[in-house]
């Protein structure tokens, strides 16, 4: 998959908390949740959010609650795909498993800059910062987590039979 | 091939002789748990997976517990949509407002887990049955609706880090202390994505209440699971709460650890992680007088009859300080009413608090505590992030059951070892 967008950039430990507060737990709703997505980190996020943008971040990137409203928040907000130095865990496999496009790769989270245009060519592990020329490489994922993302997510998975 | 305790817990359920740190598996559940917040998210995803029925009836639990009693409008539409997904399934392990508790201390309780076990929950703090010689840990909704349908998770087959306890603890100092002052050592991402796995000749001085306490806040190291050696506690526990035949495993001689960290019980202090992150520990002494605006002991964390009994030992005859609100939520129905019979409840009011029903409410800044900007807390719970309790502009300091206690009676952090004269 290739991902073209850009960034807009977080530091460590960006929790679940922040990225959707616990107060907007009483809705799964889509379209509410990224109504409110990242307010308590960044006021500004909402209004500026674009289609296809990408969140660089640094390590441990949605540690705390298992919420799968986080992940939710941000795929429904427009965001394409989120490049960390590292992920928590439970966010890494919500994200995969809802299909939400996640990358690690600490040198790019390290060396993009917010505002900087970036495309990501995951299949090849290809990441380039088009405004500064940069380019890094990315281990691909494993097979079965391709599989996984190539039917759809988990659930289309298990719905056709990839996983039983 | 030499295992670590979870890997061999994990290759016993996927069917392997053994497996290896980094391997990708599909492995069998024992339990599947969600609670009012993730179940909801999960049953939408289950009905997209076009069957009938769950794997296994009496292997699934939901647990109203979050925003129960319901909160609002839409708190009451989530708890209704979990009840009529468990009526309509016929789910066994139901648990509505009246049986309900604290999802992760209503479990080990109820005996729903045993050592051995392999376990999921949509709730990050799922890691607390390690306690119990149990691989458990905390996945999204996606995954709780796929295990409700097959049974079964995908996992990466963590490394360890493995945590060697000597020395027996201080008078006033428990499990919470131990597990901040481990967070304070290794970092919020210390253990990512590994197994946290507790051993050492400490382990024999540590109640089932310290070892439930340190297993929950594994996560808060970022760790997949945290675990701890089977003993003589664990299966008197296990006994005790009715919970089904055990399956002890044990780590290989020669299994592998990233790291070996070794912790003297004796030398720990009671500790207070700073905001926004669990791993700001400080002892006292490393800082100034703080003054609080509430006091909240319970959660997940600390809501149990041991940690009440903690804090009403030290609250016992003295008032809550002046503009100090002070709100004790006993994790289960059965602590509630042990801690009444105990007479722990009556000390708590006398003392000028409030005494709740189960809830995790304040924790997670939901209901029954919710804090204003500029507004300062002591809570036993176990996350202080930014807007945590309420406002992003508020406060919160994770502490013991003994600090909060101290803390409320003085209005500001305080440490037991300062109130109690011995």
């Amino acid at each position: 998959m290739k991902y073209t967008g850009d960034v807009i950039k977080y530091g460590d430990n960006v929790d679940t908390d922040v990225i959707i507060p616990a107060r907007y737990l009483n809705t799964s709703d889509h379209a509410e949740l990224a109504s409110h997505c990242m307010e308590d980190l960044d006021r500004t996020f909402v209004s500026r959010v674009k289609p296809g943008d990408i969140i660089a971040a640094g390590n441990n990137f949605g540690c705390g609650s298992s919420r799968e409203h986080a992940p939710i928040a941000i795929k429904a907000s427009g965001v394409s795909l989120v490049i960390a130095k590292s992920f928590a865990r439970i966010f890494y496999r919500n994200a995969i498993n809802i299909g939400l496009a996640i990358v690690e790769c600490p040198e790019a989270a390290e060396a993009i800059s917010e505002g900087d245009r970036v495309e990501a060519d995951l299949d090849n592990g290809i990441i380039r910062d088009l405004t500064t020329g940069a380019e890094f490489r990315t281990a691909p994922f494993p097979e079965f987590i391709q599989t996984m993302i190539g039917n759809g997510g988990l659930v289309s998975s298990i719905a056709n039979g990839a996983i039983k | 091939m030499a295992m670590t305790m979870t890997q061999k817990i994990l290759a016993a359920h996927s069917g392997r002789e053994s497996v290896q740190a980094g391997e990708l598996i599909l492995a069998s559940l024992d339990l599947v748990l969600g609670n009012d917040i993730t179940s909801p998210v999960a049953i939408k995803e289950f009905a997209r997976l076009g069957r009938d029925s769950v794997f296994d009836r009496d292997k699934i639990t939901m647990v109203m517990d979050h925003f129960a009693p319901n909160k609002d409008i839409k708190a009451a539409e989530q708890c209704k949509m979990c009840r009529d997904f468990c009526g309509e399934k016929d789910i066994t392990h139901f648990y509505d407002v009246g049986q309900m508790g604290i999802e992760h201390a209503l479990l080990p309780e109820r005996g729903l887990v045993t050592a051995g076990n392999a376990v999921i929950g949509a709730d990050s703090h799922t890691c607390t049955y390690g306690a119990l010689g149990a691989f458990s840990t905390g996945v999204g909704s996606t995954d709780m609706a796929c295990a409700m349908a097959i049974g079964k998770a995908w996992f990466k087959v963590p490394s360890a880090m493995r945590i060697v306890l000597t020395g027996k603890l201080r008078r006033h100092v428990s499990g919470k202390d131990v597990i901040l002052h481990i967070i304070g050592k290794i970092g919020v991402d210390g253990a990512l994505y590994k197994s946290m796995e507790f051993t050492g000749e400490g382990l024999s001085s540590l109640t089932m209440a310290d070892r439930l306490c340190i297993a929950n806040m594994a996560v808060e190291a970022g760790a997949k699971n945290g675990i701890f050696e089977v003993d003589g506690v664990t299966l008197a526990y296990l006994r005790e709460h009715g919970a089904v035949e055990p399956a002890i495993y044990t780590a290989d001689p020669g299994a592998e650890y990233d790291e070996t960290l070794e912790i003297d019980l004796s030398a720990i202090e009671p500790t207070v992680a700073f905001p926004h992150l669990p791993e700001n520990a400080k002892t006292f002494g490393e800082f100034s007088e703080i003054p609080i605006d509430q006091v909240v002991i319970g959660s997940c964390t600390n809501g149990r009859l041991e940690d009440l009994r903690a804090a009403a030992e030290i609250m016992r005859g003295k008032k809550c300080a002046k503009n100090v609100r002070v709100i004790v939520i006993p994790a289960t129905q059965s602590i509630y009413l042990a801690a009444m019979e105990e007479g722990l409840l009556r000390t708590f009011i006398e003392s000028g608090a409030v005494v709740s029903t189960p809830t995790c409410g304040p924790c997670l800044g939901g209901h029954m505590g919710i804090l204003a900007a500029g507004e300062r807390a002591v809570t036993t719970t176990n996350r202080n992030f930014v807007g945590r309790m309420g406002h992003v502009d508020s406060e919160v300091y994770l502490a013991s059951p003994a600090v909060a206690a101290a803390s409320a009676v003085t209005g500001r952090i305080a440490s037991p070892w300062e109130v109690m004269s011995e």
